[in-house]
């Protein structure tokens, strides 16, 4: 437990105007203050009051996303020793450090709230919380190296960018350096794809044949239609959440059609095309089976991702223990009763 | 294994400028969390210094007594300079 925290506001100064929420009414347990906090737009902090269905939420989502980042650094991560150039290699190699360290920010985030991240591993590695759906699925080519970062990556800045303004301080704080640092992965991928794409006859094929598959994947990131989605309409009264869905996964779109389009490139959906009406692009239906099947675990590497974790912090335990072992010897030298 | 002992992370990003809480890790010791705050907080250049302290020896002021902790503040608008009336054309003041 660490109830009693104390969390500096280094990030702070982040402007903004909430378009779309429903007036904020207090429910059964809402301490005054809270709601108070929520109406003044400000934000909540780590011994402020707050009630325990919200709390709940945040670690939920929290969690679920220091997860993802975490499995994240498998699809990539095993191209690192397969990279065509040096270059190449840097780049990748920083970015799934990255990935390791946005994750470590959401567990400290997480902790906030009074999570163990010891909990929180074993809540993965048993699979009582989840991960994002798009890192069961396997990496081909190189190419999908590229695909991950201008997709996957773009998709997760769309979702991410809101949660900068979440109302929760240390999430929102954790958000704010992510975001800083995501650019340059989706940049990263946009520079693979268009060399790619730009290359031999095979190697825009392969460019493509990533598009192809990524494509509807990304899309799903979004989560369920909004009319499906169980958990939104709470999250949007707390300020959690602050675009639907919908409107995140059109805004994603929007914005990557012309992107494809520079790479000379196509998205797999015959039914993509402008609506001047609109002003946005309409697409073809997603299928969400596919969504609800590998969060059940029927993906394509659900196991496999959660082997590789498990087998990984096993295989890293000693390092943990004589870390350990070394800090209690030098405390018995120096006198000191170990915590 | 247990969780090794939290620490809050203060980086200062230029010389010049204060230490700034950016975070917290867990590590078994001082030396380790300060190298393991320096691969998670400044990849990119972002400090030329940082402290690291057992987030259980921090010492913070209660939210719940926050209106009477900064109450002696409140009602001194006299300790800034905005409630003096100055005579209109008076240089330097």
């Amino acid at each position: 437990m660490t109830g009693h925290r104390y969390q500096c506001a280094f990030v702070s100064q982040v402007g903004y105007a909430r378009p779309m929420v429903t007036p904020i009414t207090p429910v059964s347990d809402e301490p005054a203050s809270f709601t108070a906090l929520l109406a003044a737009e400000e934000r909540v902090e780590p011994r402020d009051e707050m009630p325990e269905g919200y709390r709940r939420t945040l670690v939920r989502q929290i969690a679920q996303h220091a997860h993802s980042e975490i499995i994240g650094m498998q699809p990539e991560g095993e191209w690192i020793s397969r990279a065509p150039s040096l270059r190449r290699k840097a780049i990748l190699l920083a970015k799934v450090q990255d990935e390791a360290g946005h994750g470590l920010y959401l567990y400290s985030a997480a902790e906030t709230l009074g999570a163990s991240r010891e909990e929180l591993l074993d809540a993965l590695h048993t699979g009582r919380q989840k991960y994002s759906s798009i890192f069961n699925y396997p990496t081909r080519t190189w190419a999908d190296v590229g695909a991950i970062g201008w997709l996957v990556d773009g998709a997760a800045i769309v979702n991410q960018v809101p949660l900068c303004r979440c109302s929760y301080g240390p999430y929102a704080r954790a958000m704010v350096r992510i975001c800083k640092e995501e650019s340059f992965h989706q940049r990263q991928g946009f520079e693979i794809l268009h060399t790619l794409a730009h290359g031999t006859p095979a190697q825009h094929r392969m460019a493509q044949d990533a598009v192809d598959r990524w494509w509807w994947p990304s899309l799903m990131m979004f989560g369920p239609p909004d009319d499906a989605s169980e958990h939104s309409q709470q999250s949007m009264r707390w300020g959690i959440k602050r675009f639907s869905n919908d409107e995140l996964r059109q805004r994603f779109v929007d914005m990557t059609v012309p992107q494809a389009e520079a790479l000379g490139l196509t998205l797999p959906d015959p039914d993509l095309r402008w609506n001047p009406e609109r002003g946005s692009y309409d697409f073809g239906e997603i299928d969400f089976s596919e969504l609800y099947a590998v969060i059940r675990g029927d993906g394509p590497l659900n196991r496999q991702r959660i082997a590789h974790r498990v087998g990984a912090h096993e295989r890293g335990a000693w390092v943990r223990e004589a870390a350990s072992a070394y800090e209690a010897k030098r405390a018995d030298v120096r006198g000191e009763v170990p915590a | 294994m247990s969780d090794w002992p939290l620490w809050e992370v203060f980086v200062r990003p230029r010389r010049g400028l204060a230490h700034q809480h950016v975070g917290s890790l867990h590590a078994p010791d001082g030396a380790l969390a300060l190298r393991n705050a320096r691969d998670l907080y400044t990849r990119r250049g972002e400090g030329v210094s940082i402290w690291v302290v057992p987030a259980d020896r921090v010492v913070a002021s209660s939210p719940e007594e926050k209106d009477a902790f900064f109450d002696p503040a409140a009602d001194k608008p006299y300790r800034h300079p905005t409630f003096y009336d100055v005579p209109e054309g008076v240089p330097h003041l």
